[in-house]
C-alpha cells in the first residue's frame, strides 16, 4: 500500500512538474504584448485598405522598396535603378531573402505579387494602364518596363497605406485579387503562428530568425527591420478602460489608441508612458454627394464648406487642442505638398454669414440635407453634430439620420435620391499618408461613377492630376499641387476639417519605440 | 418519460428551422454589406460588386438560402465571410469561456442566493430579510460594468491580488484559468444572486405557511430539516425556472461583462459579426443559442418532476 502511494505521489509530482514547465514560458522569451486599435479579421492585405490588416502584413511580410520619414523611396528588399528616359525600373533582390516556409524569394514571386497588387490599388492601375512588360532577367533581377514615364511608379511601391505592396511566394500571390488569401508565408521580420490565431481576439508572431535585415539606419518602413524580442502577441479589447488598466497592471505592454480623455489616468505613473507616434497623424473630412441636390450645385457645396470650421469640429471630436491641428492643407500640414489656398474661412472658424449669402445667391430651396451618422465609431460621433450645427445656422435644412458604421458603408454606395434610401453627406478619417499624395488621394478621383462614393464628374481635376503623373520632378509636382488644392476647394471636392493626432501609452519596459505613421515592432526591445 | 423526451426533441426541429428560416431572411432584410468590410473604406463601387460577386452575395435570397440549408443539414455551418475562418471552428473557439464562466457564474449564485433566500424567508421582516432584500435590489440595479470596475479598481489595480482581464483555458493553464474566472463570475453573479434569493424567498414564503409545514414542525423536525427538506423542495420548482433561463441567458452572450473583462466569449462574437454583417457566423449563432434556449427549457421541465413527485409526464 505504502509503495502505491509512494509511486502515485511521485508520478503526480512528476506530471505536476512536466505541466508546470509547459505552461510557463522560457525564462529567457521576451514576449511585447500589444493592444492595437482594432481585432484582426481580414488578413489579405491586397484585398481590403483596413489599417490593421496592413500593419499585420508589415509584420509578416516585406516589401520591395519602402518610404523614409523624409517621404523618400529606399531600397527594401531590392535595390533599383530607374532608366535615363524613365521607362525601366530594375530591381535586384538583396542577398539573403527567405521565405516563412524556407523557400528562396525569386523575381517569380515578386513579378506575381505585383501583378495582383495592379488589380486592386489605384497607384497599381495607373502603373498597370503605363506597362509595356514585367519580366525577371535573371535569379535576382527583374525589369519593369513602361510605355511612357510614370515618375509616381516608385512612390506606388513603396507607399505604406492604402493597399500596400507586399511580396508574398507566387502559389498565394496567384490567388485571384478579390479572393481573400489566409495563407500567412511571407519574408518579413515576424513569423504568423497559425495555430494560436483567433480571428478578432489574438494574433501571435514570433521572431524570423532567418531575417536578413536591410542595411541603413531605421526610418519608418525603410532600413534595418532588426527584431529584438522573441515574440509579439497582439490582443484585442473591445474597452479602452480595460486596455488601461491591463497596461498599468502590467499585463500588456502596449497599447496603440489611448483616448484622449483617459490620458489624466496615467498622469505621474512611473510604469507608463505616453505619447503621440504618428507625427503626420490623421486628417477628417466631409464628403458630399454630387449627383443629388443641393450638392449637385457648386455654389451651394462652397456655402456648406463656409458654414464649417475646423476649430469647432476638432474640438468636438479630440477635446484637448494639444491633439489636434487646424490644418488648411488637404495634402496635410508638414508634407512635401501643404499649400492651404482656398481654406481660410475652414481655418478661421468658419464664414455663417457668408455662408447664408451663398446660399441666398445659389438660390437653396431649402432640399433637406441627409447628414449620415456612424453612432458606433467614436473617432467619428461628433463631426456630424458640429457640422449639422454649422450647417443649419447657415440656413440648410438638416436631416441628420443615426446609424452603424455598417449601414453607412452599405447606404453610400448608393446612388438613389436621399429620399429613396441615398444620402448628401458623411464623415471619415484617413491617416495623412493616404492623403497627402494626389494621387494615392482617393477622394480627388473625377471620374464620375468610377469616382470614390459622392461620384464628382471633374474633368479639370482629371486633367491635373494627370499633369501631376507627367511631371519629372519635385518642383514641378509642387507646381501643381498648389493648383490641385486651390481647385478642390473651390469645387469642394471634399471638406477638410482638420488634422488630429492619436496618442498610443507603453510600458516603460519598452525602448526602442521610434515615430512612424503607425506601430512597427522591430527595433523594440523589453526590459526583464 | 422516454415517449415525452422524444416527442419534445421532435418537436424542437420545427422550432429551429422556423428560427433558421426567420434569421437568414431577417439578416438579409437588414442594412449592410459585408463586402464593404472586406474592403475597407477605399474600395471603389467596382471592387465591391466583385467582391460581392465573389462571396456569392448577388445571387437570389433562394439560391443563397437553398445552398446555406443544404450544407448546415450536412453539418457544415459556412465560412466566414470577413476572416475566411470556418464558423464552427469560430464559435467552439468561443464557446469555451463563455460556458466556464457561465457554470462558475451560476454555481456560485446558486450557493450564495438559495441559503439567501430561505433565511430572509424564515426571518421574514427582520434586519436578515431586510439586509437580503437592500442586496437584492441593488444586485439588480447597479449596472454590471459599474461593479465590473469598482472590483478592478479594488482586487486588480489597488491590492494586485487578481489580473485586470484575459482568458485562459483551464487545461492549459488551471491557476491562471481560476484568477481570471473570479471578477468576471461575482460580477455577473451580483445580479443573478439577487434575482435568485428574491425568488427562493418569494416561493418558500408560499409554502411556509402549508399544512404539511406545520405537520413537519408538530412532528419535532429540525427547523433545518423543515426548511431545507420539506418547503424548499416544494418551492423549488420557480427557482429551478430562473436559475436555467439565468444559465441559458449567461451562454448566449453577457456582452458588457465580456467586454469589461476582455473574455473572448459568445458575446463578444456575437456583437462583432453583427456589425461585420458576417451572414453565416450570425446564423450559426442564433442557431445555436436557440438550441440552447431548447434544451435548457427541456431540462427544467424534466427537474420538475424530479422535485415535484406529482408532475408527471
Amino acid at each position: 500500500m505504502t509503495s502505491i502511494w509512494r509511486n502515485l505521489r511521485s508520478g503526480l509530482i512528476g506530471a505536476g512538474a512536466l505541466t508546470l514547465a509547459a505552461a510557463m514560458p522560457a525564462s529567457a522569451e521576451k514576449t511585447i504584448t500589444a493592444v492595437m486599435h482594432s481585432g484582426l479579421r481580414v488578413m489579405d492585405p491586397v484585398i481590403t485598405t483596413a489599417h490593421i490588416t496592413r500593419d499585420n502584413a508589415f509584420m509578416i511580410f516585406d516589401t520591395l522598396v519602402a518610404l523614409d520619414a523624409d517621404f523618400n523611396v529606399q531600397p527594401q528588399m531590392a535595390s533599383f535603378e530607374v532608366s535615363e528616359d524613365g521607362l525601366s525600373y530594375t530591381f535586384t533582390l538583396r542577398d539573403g531573402l527567405k521565405w516563412h516556409d524556407g523557400g528562396e524569394v525569386t523575381p517569380a514571386d515578386c513579378i506575381a505579387s505585383i501583378k495582383r497588387w495592379m488589380v486592386r490599388d489605384g497607384g497599381g492601375q495607373m502603373i498597370n494602364d503605363r506597362l509595356e512588360s514585367l519580366e525577371a532577367t535573371g535569379d535576382k533581377s527583374f525589369v519593369l518596363k513602361l510605355k511612357e514615364p510614370f515618375p509616381y511608379t516608385l512612390e506606388a511601391m513603396a507607399k505604406p497605406s492604402g493597399l500596400a505592396l507586399f511580396m508574398m511566394p507566387e502559389r498565394i500571390a496567384s490567388t485571384p485579387a478579390d479572393t481573400a488569401i489566409t495563407e500567412m508565408i511571407g519574408s518579413g521580420p515576424f513569423k504568423f503562428v497559425a495555430d494560436e490565431f483567433q480571428p478578432g481576439v489574438k494574433v501571435v508572431y514570433v521572431k524570423n530568425e532567418e531575417y536578413v535585415p536591410a542595411s541603413g539606419p531605421r526610418s519608418w518602413f525603410s532600413g534595418a527591420k532588426e527584431v529584438l524580442v522573441d515574440r509579439v502577441e497582439w490582443v484585442t479589447m473591445p474597452d479602452a478602460q480595460t486596455s488601461l488598466n491591463a497596461l498599468i497592471n502590467d499585463e500588456i505592454d502596449f497599447m496603440e489608441a489611448m483616448p484622449v480623455d483617459l490620458l489624466p489616468l496615467i498622469d505621474g505613473m512611473e510604469n507608463v508612458e505616453s505619447k503621440v507616434l504618428s507625427p503626420l497623424g490623421g486628417v477628417t473630412i466631409g464628403r458630399m454627394n454630387f449627383l443629388h441636390p443641393p450638392f449637385d450645385n457648386k455654389k451651394i457645396r462652397q456655402a456648406a464648406l463656409m458654414a464649417l470650421s475646423q476649430q469647432d469640429v476638432l474640438t468636438a471630436m479630440m477635446g484637448n487642442p494639444d491633439y489636434f491641428k487646424v490644418c488648411g492643407a488637404i495634402f496635410g500640414c508638414d508634407t512635401p505638398f501643404e499649400f492651404t489656398d482656398g481654406s481660410d474661412t475652414l481655418t478661421s472658424g468658419g464664414d455663417p454669414e457668408g455662408a447664408k449669402k451663398l446660399l441666398e445667391e445659389a438660390g437653396y430651396d431649402g432640399t433637406p440635407v441627409v447628414l449620415m451618422q456612424p453612432t458606433d465609431v467614436g473617432s467619428l460621433t461628433a463631426q456630424p453634430i458640429v457640422a449639422a450645427q454649422a450647417l443649419r445656422a447657415a440656413g440648410f435644412e438638416v436631416d441628420m439620420q443615426p446609424m452603424d458604421w455598417q449601414t453607412l458603408v452599405t447606404r453610400r454606395a448608393s446612388q438613389a435620391k436621399p429620399s429613396e434610401g441615398g444620402w448628401n453627406m458623411f464623415f471619415t478619417n484617413w491617416i495623412v499618408p493616404e492623403v497627402s499624395n494626389p494621387l494615392a488621394n482617393i477622394m480627388l478621383n473625377g471620374r464620375g461613377d468610377k469616382a470614390w462614393f459622392g461620384w464628382p464628374s471633374d474633368p479639370d481635376m482629371e486633367a491635373l492630376l494627370a499633369e501631376f503623373a507627367a511631371a519629372p520632378d519635385m518642383d514641378s509636382q509642387k507646381a501643381v499641387a498648389e493648383k490641385l488644392q486651390a481647385h478642390a476647394m473651390d469645387n469642394v471636392s471634399y471638406i477638410h476639417l482638420g488634422q488630429y493626432f492619436n496618442p498610443s501609452a507603453w510600458s516603460t519596459k519598452l525602448s526602442g519605440i521610434e515615430p512612424a505613421p503607425f506601430p512597427v515592432f522591430w527595433g523594440i526591445d523589453k526590459a526583464e | 418519460m422516454p415517449i415525452y423526451l422524444a416527442r419534445r426533441v421532435l418537436a424542437a426541429i420545427p422550432v429551429m428551422l422556423v428560427v433558421a428560416v426567420f434569421v437568414f431572411l431577417l439578416l438579409r432584410l437588414t442594412p449592410g454589406d459585408p463586402a464593404a468590410i472586406l474592403a475597407g473604406d477605399m474600395a471603389t463601387p467596382e471592387q465591391l460588386e466583385r467582391i460581392r460577386a465573389t462571396l456569392g452575395l448577388n445571387d437570389p435570397i433562394l439560391v443563397q438560402f437553398v445552398r446555406w440549408i443544404g450544407a448546415l443539414l450536412q453539418g457544415d455551418f459556412g465560412t466566414s465571410l470577413i476572416s475566411s475562418t470556418p464558423v464552427i471552428d469560430l464559435v467552439a473557439d468561443r464557446m469555451w469561456p463563455t460556458i466556464w464562466i457561465a457554470l462558475i457564474t451560476i454555481t456560485l449564485s446558486v450557493i450564495v442566493a438559495v441559503p439567501m433566500g430561505v433565511v430572509a424567508a424564515w426571518k421574514q421582516g427582520s434586519w436578515v430579510d431586510h439586509l437580503v432584500m437592500t442586496f437584492s435590489v441593488l444586485g439588480f440595479s447597479i449596472p454590471v460594468f459599474v461593479i465590473g470596475y469598482l472590483l478592478i479598481k479594488v482586487f486588480a489595480i489597488d491590492l494586485r491580488w487578481l489580473p485586470v482581464q484575459g482568458y485562459k483555458a483551464p487545461s492549459q493553464d488551471l491557476a491562471g484559468f481560476a484568477s481570471r474566472a473570479v471578477l468576471p463570475a461575482l460580477t455577473l453573479a451580483s445580479i443573478y444572486i439577487a434575482l435568485i434569493a428574491r425568488m427562493t424567498r418569494a416561493s418558500l414564503l408560499d409554502v411556509l405557511n402549508e399544512d404539511y409545514v406545520r405537520t413537519a414542525r408538530a412532528k419535532g423536525l429540525t427547523e433545518t430539516r423543515v426548511l431545507f427538506r420539506h418547503a424548499l423542495r416544494n418551492a423549488a420548482v420557480p427557482v429551478m425556472t430562473v436559475i436555467g433561463t439565468g444559465f441559458a441567458l449567461l451562454i448566449s452572450g453577457v456582452v458588457v461583462t465580456e467586454s469589461v473583462y476582455n473574455i473572448p466569449g459568445l458575446g463578444r462574437l456575437t456583437v462583432d459579426s453583427i456589425f461585420a454583417r458576417d451572414y453565416p457566423v450570425i446564423q450559426a449563432l442564433i442557431l445555436l443559442t436557440s438550441g440552447i434556449y431548447v434544451l435548457v427549457n427541456l431540462l427544467i421541465d424534466l427537474s420538475y418532476s424530479l422535485l415535484d413527485p406529482r408532475i408527471r409526464y
